[in-house]
């Protein structure tokens, strides 16, 4: 296992966030986090990279607990959500991408880019591209430092589906040819049934995790899950 | 109240000091601004002014003890920002008053206070003397060296503090790296445009270059190139006409800054900078 996660808890003032959540991820994995509105992936990946520290059990990546070392950063590319760029902000698209990059290798930045077909922009402002464009240029920043991990905060959210289509095509790329191992959180089930070998069903607990083809298709599986996501539906509302 | 214009003898240590002063707050001013943290550096000249008053109250060489207090005010402040949610304008605003508030009460507790050192850390002062040069130079010249070597990371943690931290980068550090070095940066600049006028230096020279450029190389030479000229012609200004020097560098910022947005809005010059709003 590259990540170990034993008995996660996370508790926001008295309201559980995450609750005894233990799951593991094998090298290779294309790993889709699904679960509704406030079932706590955000809170998740956000314990997983080290921005939220304040939590019960532990997580271990390449088999070293994170609390421990902040090296296992090094070899994690993530990609947040919609990202929220300043359009004035005076950068291009490759210095954005090699702000992140631990060495000097433009060669590198050049083959980044190609990777998500936005080498053509690298001279443009960041500002100036669209949000999809804008999310590809932040998947070349997180492989920049060739990570062995990638993490994605709901990535789609907000992009049209021909741009989804580049984006999920991307991905199963870089978790075929690359060997890179993808967890990926998501709303749209179809799309983490079209692309992930692992599916991990969150809300606060984890009430599945294993191969994405049992769980799909297991109706009472799916039944449960889409009890479970009105109910939190319901609640927000 | 004495202002003081640039005289023949001291044109070289005015334009040493100056460019060396011009191409720090223009290299730190950018960070902040980028920041949405533009007035600062105006904050941290004002509660500088208190450790000047400070200074002059016991009686010891003020710069430093200016220095100090800008550091420890804004470092204090920050701790105060990451406890409780204050958004940065409050802090900014609080930072300014309170400096300015000590400044003027230690200012009226000293009967044998020299008026005209004050007016000099208030409106900026002609650098004559060669020690003085020489310590703005060694410390403009260690902070550009320290950015030369962080500029990368200082720019992530610019673009995006969380994906910063999630690449490894302690933002943190970088931010009290920030702080110190502005301090330093505001407290070498006021001898040249004084407390009141510190800002223009930091804010001017870089809303001007992000008008024109696409990329952050050619911001930060751009905005260097013009806190230089505005530094320069502005010292000159000021002997051909005898008039105060800190002023004439900031009108000469000022009018570049008012060129650029009339070439931008009229569409003299196409370059991919900030957008007009009509567009």
């Amino acid at each position: 296992m590259i990540v170990d996660i034993e008995k996660l808890s996370v508790d926001y003032a008295g309201i559980k966030a995450l609750e005894d959540v233990s799951f593991g991820i094998a090298e290779g994995d294309f790993l889709g986090i699904i679960g509704p509105n406030g079932a706590g992936k955000s809170t998740l990946f956000r314990c997983m990279l080290g921005l939220h520290t304040q939590y019960d059990g532990t997580i271990k990546f390449f088999g070293q607990n994170i609390k421990d070392s902040k090296k296992y950063l090094s070899q994690i590319g993530f990609v947040p959500q919609k990202p929220v760029i300043d359009k004035n902000f005076p950068a291009t698209v490759r210095e954005v991408v090699s702000m992140s990059q631990n060495s000097n290798d433009s060669k590198k930045v050049e083959e980044v880019l190609q990777k998500v077909w936005m080498h053509e922009l690298a001279d443009r402002r960041i500002g100036d591209l669209s949000v999809g464009q804008q999310q590809r240029i932040f998947i070349a920043k997180a492989l920049v430092n060739s990570p062995r991990i990638l993490i994605l905060d709901e990535p789609v959210i907000g992009l049209d589906v021909y741009n989804q289509d580049l984006f999920f095509q991307i991905l199963s790329e870089l978790n075929i040819k690359e060997k890179i191992s993808i967890i990926w959180s998501s709303h749209d089930l179809d799309a983490v049934e079209r692309l992930a070998n692992k599916v991990a069903c969150l809300n606060k607990t984890l009430f599945f995790h294993g191969i994405s083809q049992e769980f799909f298709s297991d109706d009472e599986m799916l039944k449960k899950y889409s009890e479970t996501s009105m109910q939190m539906h319901m609640h927000h509302h | 109240m004495t202002f003081e214009a640039v005289s023949y003898e001291s044109i070289p240590h005015a334009l040493v000091s100056g460019i060396a002063i011009s191409l720090l707050c223009s290299a730190i001013g950018l960070f902040l601004v980028l920041r949405k943290f533009s007035l600062f550096g105006d904050a941290l000249a004002h509660s500088a002014f208190g450790g000047v008053a400070f200074g002059l109250f016991i009686g010891v060489y003020p710069i430093w003890i200016a220095c100090a207090v800008a550091i420890l005010s804004a470092l204090g402040l920050t701790k105060i920002r990451q406890k409780f949610d204050i958004s940065g304008d409050a802090i900014v605003a609080i930072l300014l008053a309170t400096g300015l508030g000590a400044g003027v009460i230690l200012v009226s507790l000293a009967d044998d206070l020299d008026m005209h050192d004050i007016e000099e850390f208030l409106f900026g002062a002609v650098v004559v003397d060669t020690t003085n040069v020489l310590q703005i130079l060694v410390m403009s010249g260690i902070i550009l060296v320290i950015l030369f070597f962080t500029w990368k990371k200082f720019l992530y943690s610019t673009f995006s503090e969380e994906q910063a931290k999630v690449s490894g980068i302690s933002v943190e550090k970088l931010n009290y790296l920030l702080i110190a070095m502005s301090g330093v940066t505001v407290v070498i600049s006021m001898q040249l445009v004084g407390v009141l006028l510190v800002s223009a230096l930091f804010v001017i020279p870089n809303v001007s270059a992000m008008l024109y450029a696409r990329s952050f190389k050619q911001t930060v030479i751009l905005s260097m190139s013009f806190a230089v000229s505005a530094t320069v012609l502005g010292i000159l200004m000021s002997y051909q006409f005898d008039i105060a020097q800190s002023g004439c560098i900031v009108l000469v910022a000022a009018a570049i800054f008012i060129g650029s947005l009339i070439a931008k809005g009229s569409g003299l010059v196409k370059t991919t900078g900030i957008m007009t709003k009509t567009r």
